[in-house]
């Protein structure tokens, strides 16, 4: 909640910063700068590229702060770690009370600590020790070495003099303190704001995890491995699936057999999530390469069968006629008319089979594979290892991303007449 | 001596509810080589129709056509068709556009390169042929299309009222270029139009259409468009006679919109 309020503070800021602050700056004098309506003009809608840096920047940031990253300058506050104390007032069942001190030192997970040596101190209850990892929290037997226990009917009724009783819990100076309901002590210390490492890492953890998983490997495979074999899942299974599925949308665009033959199972399998597919394939194929292109090919198949269907029956019927009436043959009208026309919806369609076979692919080896990007964080996941799963998210969210952004490029460059008709 | 002849053509669609559309009903022409004609007619008087017809894009449910002697069975080389929207082919460059007919039929480059350059000349696109089309105007597009028809060098040209997209100023343009073109090429022509103007000004035969069902309502020879090709059509445009035939034409069209609408109105009462 208080980091969605920090950001909502940062997006309204720096709104009014980059506006007000920078702007003044570097005045642009184009086309669209000079419109005066801009508010329902959609093309007047341009991204404001300065927004776009500070967004990424403000993740990182929030990232960095609230787990207690050393690359932020800036930290949320974080667990409380160090010596803390607090007194309990025991109650004997004869009605007289006495106090005893509880030490704790809370430590880093990962050290080695003892809890400090303490004197017993007088009266029937005695100082207690403990020791106790930061976000985590320590059951303490205070009366285990007291004269009088609670076997003998004595009970806590208060802590730092604030009075208590079983199941309620007090704040003291470095956390909490709860009476459990058999009257013995639970001590937390104070968690702070940030997020634990075995749930959110700091991102130079991830980073390191990245360098180490690219030399050393996790599973039997470097992170190129894994990430080289999800690709290379990807590409084949696509260009199965585009090498079958092109071939059949022309067909169906072009012949009535065809189109009545294949349209029921193109449009019952369309609508299939591929992932519906997976437990199939793996009973057919099973968990090797086999299973997982067939598994992409399936994904690809229908895409492109039906991209390449409606680049066919997208092409203007004067266009047709203007090809056969300048004399040419079907077979010539396929392969100056029907195929150039097509390539814009086949285009979007293998991008859409692209983003689909990816995600396919990810999920697939999250259920069963033997290397593969979604193995690794399906299996760094079993052993709570938060930084490969997280690095894992990242390289798999870039790749699809650089996917898309290549399909781009190469459909600007093959069919640059796209949207110009 | 005959070149274009369409006997008895009818066309008849019949729709899903059983009852249907008679598009043309008993149209009969002759057309010469080296004629002009423009066609005219209300929405709905089957015009398109029988250009299509003539394409060989629909066959016609009665009647016959047959060009310098030979039944028209389907598209061909030899008629060629101008569209109201170019429909030039936005994946290849303006000159591999104009080409298109000559490297269909097989021929080599060398064979078709010089009739294209001309053609490219005449439309006044020599400086653009590298170009790809979606980068010209409307009209530029429209000279292109006129351009590639050309160098197929067909037999009868069909046109689909080819400047009906264009502004004003540049239809006037293109009016006198498809003159030109016409005198220079000696093609036979039949040109679609919705514009009384231009139908008077490029038709050196004018066929009025009447709808319901589509057939000739009647046929003029005007001398406008031999007048156009030697001097400016906007001096055509001030003849006394030229104003005298827009509008008798023009309300003779009228008439028959009016009639259409007549029937509408009965049809809805």
């Amino acid at each position: 909640m208080i980091i969605l309020l920090i950001y909502i503070v940062i997006f309204t800021a720096a709104f009014f910063v980059v506006r007000f602050g920078v702007r003044k700056f570097r005045q642009m004098k184009d086309f669209t700068s000079l419109k005066t309506v801009t508010f329902g003009d959609e093309s007047a809608v341009r991204p404001d590229r300065w927004a776009s840096v500070i967004s990424v920047v403000t993740i990182f940031l929030l990232w960095g702060a609230f787990t207690g990253s050393k690359w932020v300058p800036i930290h949320a506050p974080g667990p409380f770690v160090g010596d803390a104390e607090f007194v309990y007032t025991l109650e004997a069942p004869d009605g007289s009370r006495d106090d005893a001190t509880v030490f704790v030192k809370v430590f880093n997970v990962g050290e080695d600590v003892e809890p400090p040596e303490v004197e017993p101190g007088d009266g029937f209850a005695k100082n207690d020790a403990s020791a106790v990892g930061a976000w985590r929290s320590d059951l303490i037997l205070m009366d285990k070495n007291d004269e009088i226990t609670r076997k003998d009917g004595a009970k806590v009724v208060a802590i730092d003099g604030q009075p208590v009783s079983a199941g309620e819990t007090v704040s003291v100076a470095a956390g909490e303190v709860a009476v459990t309901s058999k009257g013995s002590l639970n001590f937390s210390p104070s968690g702070g704001m940030q997020m634990e490492p075995i749930w959110l890492p700091p991102p130079e953890d991830v980073v390191k995890r990245v360098g180490e998983i690219a030399s050393e490997g996790y599973q039997n495979f470097t992170l190129w491995e894994h990430l080289y074999w999800s690709l290379f899942r990807v590409i084949v299974g696509f260009a199965l699936g585009a090498a079958v599925g092109i071939p059949l949308g022309y067909a169906m665009g072009l012949s009535d057999w065809f189109r009545g033959w294949f349209d029921p199972i193109v449009e019952f399998m369309r609508p299939v999530p591929p992932l519906a597919l997976i437990p199939l394939v793996i009973i057919w194929a099973g968990i090797g390469e086999s299973g997982k292109i067939i598994l992409l090919f399936l994904a690809a198949l229908w895409i492109m069968t039906i991209s390449a269907r409606a680049g066919v029956s997208g092409v203007a019927i004067s266009k047709v006629h203007a090809a056969y009436s300048l004399g040419a043959s079907k077979w010539q009208l396929m392969r100056h008319v029907i195929v150039p026309n097509s390539l814009p919806e086949i285009f979007t369609g293998a991008r859409v089979a692209m983003g689909v076979c990816w995600g396919t692919v990810v999920a697939a080896e999250l259920v069963a594979a033997e290397k593969g990007a979604g193995m690794m964080i399906m299996v760094a996941s079993r052993f709570q290892l938060t930084d490969i799963v997280i690095m894992g998210i990242i390289l798999i969210g870039i790749i699809g991303y650089g996917i898309d952004i290549l399909m781009r490029k190469a459909e600007n460059w093959l069919v640059p007449w796209k949207g110009r008709i | 001596m005959s070149t274009l002849s369409i006997e008895n053509i009818s066309m008849r669609f019949d729709l899903p509810n059983g009852s249907h559309v008679q598009a043309l009903q008993d149209v009969s022409l002759e057309l010469n080589t080296g004629e002009l004609m423009s066609v005219l007619g209300p929405s709905g008087c089957g015009k398109t129709t029988l250009l299509n017809i003539l394409a060989g894009f629909l066959a016609p449910t009665e009647g016959q056509i047959t060009l310098n002697g030979h039944k028209v069975t389907g598209p061909d080389a030899e008629r060629g068709m101008v569209f109201q929207q170019g429909a030039l082919f936005e994946w290849m460059s303006v000159r591999d556009n104009v080409s298109f007919g000559p490297r269909m039929a097989g021929k080599r480059e060398k064979e078709w390169r010089g009739t294209v350059d001309h053609l490219l000349d005449v439309v006044g696109l020599q400086d653009f042929k590298e170009k790809a089309v979606y980068e010209l105007s409307g009209g530029m597009q429209q000279r292109v299309a006129l351009a590639r028809c050309l160098a197929n060098d067909p037999d009868v040209i069909l046109m689909d009222e080819p400047l009906g997209a264009l502004d004003a100023l540049t239809r006037e343009k293109m009016q006198g270029l498809v003159l030109k073109l016409w005198k220079e090429t000696g093609k036979t022509i039949i040109l679609i139009t919705h514009s009384v103007e231009e139908a008077l000004l490029l038709g050196e035969r004018l066929l009025v259409m009447a709808p319901r069902p589509g057939r000739i309502h009647k046929e003029y020879r005007l001398p406008f468009a031999d007048d156009g090709v030697g001097q400016d059509l906007r001096e055509v445009k001030k003849n006394p006679e030229f104003g005298q035939r827009r509008e008798e034409i023009l309300s003779m069209i009228w008439d028959m919109e009016e009639e259409i609408m007549g029937r509408t109105e009965e049809a809805d009462a």
